[in-house]
């Protein structure tokens, strides 16, 4: 499934742009196929163990990923990942 | 949405002229005008987001506008804190608020709180408040705000601002998650740069700002949809707003499972005192030479290389004479064009980064490696203040 991944600015510098795109059946698939890519941003994406932090958000379409089975959820063909991660500037 | 004076207030001749544009809009008119007249409303922090935010809720007829704030006005600060002017540098943000929010609208009543906002204090100051705008600039004052708000009950109009981007919600409301529902647990310290640290376009404390303004008139006024229960991204680079669907999560120890009953240690939450502790031991593990001393070093025609680890825009607004620019996240690569052999000074801005820097040579066998302690800012106060600060 090919999917459409939106980086907010202070993780896009990590890989070539803001708008990416990857592959996989589900949104834990998608992820890694792009921290294969770029080693730098993986570390921003996800732990060690491939698990989602609790400080940066996934929202496949519009839904938070935590409620539709996290890493696990499946993917559809253009569907839209953003990643949010938490910032406090003020 | 209840207000906590019973009265209503009445409107002056001077209030129902200066409200007219309100007023006449069937959505506002005379009862939405008292019931802002009636409000108190709590800016945490009146900086960047607070600017705009005291400014137009003072504007808009705000009977009380509380103000949490403890800092002084910095020149630094007025590239996007319009709440503040050029006059009020090294005044405290709480009275040039003050002065500003009283020519501007006489009818507000301001009540400083000049104090960080804590867990000792929060329940208290909040407490009397029927909503807050959180602008404060840190992930423990935002788990605070957060949770002493889900404890009253008390709506969050959240934003936050980073770089060239931004988020807006309103959290705690009756049904609307929380701010833990979104993010469970703050970043470990240091992962995330502050604004001071990464910058922020001036104008986007603007944007947000006026949302979270704009949502906080609505709960007042109890018209439109608010923005509880979506998340609200902004990104002016490309001029893209979009909301996100928020949920309350079942799990949330705040609002799901009422697991957190009274106020924490936000500082021990958020892993502040460890890393500065962490910082400050790394920090004096490595050697350090003071501006004074490398300047006589220069003076005396010393024999040593001086590597500026900043980035690359930074060297372009100052650089001490004779450094090598050799970016933090580049050392490595550069080693094999270090000489050992050699006395090697390192700055940065402030030092915490030449201190990484130094540790990295030192963990590659560079044996002779100072750092330049405080770094070039340091080095504009004590040696030569013809360099800029930034
Ligand atoms: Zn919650």
């Amino acid at each position: 499934m090919a999917v459409t991944l939106f980086l907010p600015t202070v993780l896009a510098r990590l890989a070539d742009s803001g708008t990416l795109r990857s592959e996989g059946d589900t949104v834990g698939e998608v992820v890694e196929n792009i921290a294969g890519r770029y080693p730098d941003l993986a570390p921003r994406l996800r732990d060690e163990k491939g698990d989602p932090y609790a400080f940066v958000t996934f929202y496949l379409n519009d839904e938070d990923i935590r409620f539709t089975g996290s890493f696990r959820s499946p993917v559809k063909d253009g569907d839209e990942l953003t990643i949010v991660p938490a910032i406090a500037g003020g | 949405m209840s207000t906590t004076a019973s009265v209503t207030p009445e409107l002056s001749n001077e209030e129902i002229f200066r409200y007219s544009r309100h007023l006449i809009l069937p959505e506002v008119g005379l009862e939405g005008q008292k019931k802002l007249k009636r409000a108190r409303v709590l800016l945490v922090g009146v900086g960047g987001l607070g600017s705009p935010a005291a400014l137009y809720l003072a504007a808009a007829g705000v009977g009380t506008l509380g103000l949490v704030d403890f800092d002084v006005v910095d020149a630094t600060n007025l590239q996007r804190q319009v709440l503040h002017g050029t006059s009020a540098i090294g005044k405290r943000k709480l009275d040039s608020a003050r002065e500003r929010i009283e020519d501007l609208n006489p009818n507000v009543k301001v009540e400083a709180h000049e104090t960080p906002l804590t867990s000792r204090n929060a329940l208290e100051i909040i407490g009397t408040y029927d909503l807050v705008v959180d602008g404060t600039d840190n992930f423990q004052t935002r788990y605070l705000v957060n949770d002493a708000c889900v404890l009253l009950g008390k709506p969050n109009v959240y934003g936050s601002i980073y770089r060239f981007e931004g988020q807006a919600s309103v959290f705690a409301t009756a049904e609307a998650p929380c701010y833990r529902c979104l993010f469970r647990e703050p970043p470990p310290p240091g992962l995330v740069p502050s604004c001071a640290e990464g910058g922020v376009l001036g104008v986007l404390p603007g944007i947000i700002g006026t949302i979270q303004t704009t949502e906080a008139l609505k709960l007042i006024l109890g018209i439109g949809e608010s923005l509880a229960g979506r998340l609200l991204l902004v990104d002016a680079l490309r001029m893209n707003f979009r909301t996100l669907n928020l949920r309350k999560d079942p799990e949330c120890p705040a609002c799901g499972t009422h697991e957190i009953k009274e106020l924490i240690d936000y500082e021990e939450f958020c892993g502040v005192r460890q890393a500065a502790a962490a910082d400050a031991a790394a920090q004096s593990a490595v050697p350090e030479i003071t501006p004074a001393q490398l300047a006589a070093r220069i003076a005396r025609g010393d024999d040593f290389d001086l590597i500026d680890v900043r980035e690359p825009h930074e060297w372009d607004i100052a650089r001490i004479p004779g450094a090598r620019l050799i970016p933090l996240g580049t050392v490595v690569e550069a080693l094999p064009t270090l000489d050992s052999a050699r006395d090697i000074v390192v700055h940065c801005k402030v030092g915490g980064r030449s201190a990484k820097a130094v540790q990295q040579l030192q963990a590659s066998g560079f044996r002779k490696v100072w750092n330049l302690a405080g770094g070039i800012t340091r080095w504009s106060d004590d040696v030569d203040p013809s360099v800029p600060k930034y």
